[in-house]
């Protein structure tokens, strides 16, 4: 595609044709689009975050007690910390999407 | 006549594909739809970039579109160094798009709802963006583990748990998509196995009775529709963010 002074005055006037067709009215029903995709993108991963951490926390407990016939008690002590770390993950996606 | 039952989970079956050939190369059913899903996207963009007009066509619009989509994500996740992960977004993006989007047609099948693919998919994203991090950072990567501003004896508390929060990531990523479409087609079926059971046990009275579940299955085909979309949408912003960490680790 050509560059240069056509592309620049096409870009011009398509920047004023489209502050003409819109104004702010559009930029904000825009915004208001953006965060309701937010918020149903966060509604989405927040269920299944939580759940993953204490799925690895308990995989990860059972095989160390596989390792060290050690079971039930790693996986026990594994069960908290993947509740904690379950939570980290609601935080850090909450945290992230504002 | 057998009464029909419901078999909500046989459409998940893998066969062979291709006839003959895919039987002794055990070409599945599922690999015939992720050709079909590479082959639509190759398509488009053949049909697309065609044109070249600087007011753009149809195809041309819906090919910029989709270009420019990914394209903000890469910039606005990531930064402008995510850039250079755009072609790896733009294909994780693209062929889930395509590959939810084909398995909502009958006769097709859903690639997405195989946990084996989404896990391979997720696993691919997961050791890549670890890979990126240490690449980036070398092994200051291990500090992403140990976050700053924290009392020294709270460490050996936090430190696994930020790795447990940092190992469940190719989980929840795999399991989202997987769920989200097995559940969908799944509710298809069992409202479809509904009717069949209407008409069969009440005869007149369940075929009319039985366009309730109709209606809810065309409910159901538009919120398929934007989950095969949404779905497609996170599986590659969380890619962006999981990149953003490598790269910046905060």
């Amino acid at each position: 595609m050509s560059e240069g002074p056509d592309k620049k005055a096409f870009e011009q006037r398509l920047q004023a044709a489209e502050d003409a067709a819109q104004g702010p009215a559009r930029e904000s029903e825009a915004k208001q689009a953006s965060s309701a995709r937010r918020a149903i993108e966060l509604a989405m991963r927040l269920g299944v975050e939580m759940v993953a951490a204490m799925v690895i926390a308990v995989v990860i407990g059972w095989g160390l007690d596989k390792l060290f016939h050690t079971s039930p008690w790693l996986m026990i002590v594994m069960v908290p910390v993947g509740m904690a770390a379950g939570i980290r993950n609601l935080l850090r996606a909450a945290g992230k999407s504002e | 006549m057998a009464a029909p039952s419901i078999d909500a989970l046989g459409q998940f079956g893998l066969t062979t594909g291709l006839g003959q050939l895919g039987r002794a190369l055990h070409f599945t059913n599922s690999n015939e739809a992720m050709l079909a899903a590479a082959v639509v996207i190759v398509g488009i963009f053949a049909l697309g970039l065609q044109a070249r007009a600087l007011v753009p066509g149809r195809m041309q619009s819906l090919v910029e579109l989709l270009y420019e989509f990914v394209r903000n994500m890469c910039v606005d996740t990531i930064g402008e160094e995510g850039l250079r992960f755009f072609p790896l977004v733009f294909t994780i993006f693209a062929f889930i798009l395509i590959g939810n989007l084909i398995g909502l047609f009958p006769y097709f099948f859903a690639f997405t709802s195989h946990i084996a693919v989404t896990l391979a998919l997720a696993l691919f994203v997961f050791v890549f963006s670890t890979g990126v991090g240490f690449y980036t950072h070398g092994f200051r990567f291990f500090k992403f583990f140990v976050p700053s501003g924290v009392p020294g004896w709270l460490l050996p508390l936090l430190v696994p748990i930020e790795i447990i929060s940092y190992l469940s990531r190719p989980v929840s990523l795999s399991v989202r998509l997987f769920a989200n479409m097995t559940a969908g087609h799944v509710m298809w079926e069992v409202f479809a196995g509904f009717m069949l059971l209407l008409t069969a046990s009440l005869g007149v009275v369940g075929a009319f009775a039985s366009v309730v579940p109709l209606g809810l299955n065309v409910a159901l085909a538009a919120l398929e529709l934007l989950v095969a979309g949404l779905q497609a949408y996170v599986f590659a912003i969380l890619t962006c963010l999981y990149l953003h960490d490598a790269v910046h680790m905060h």
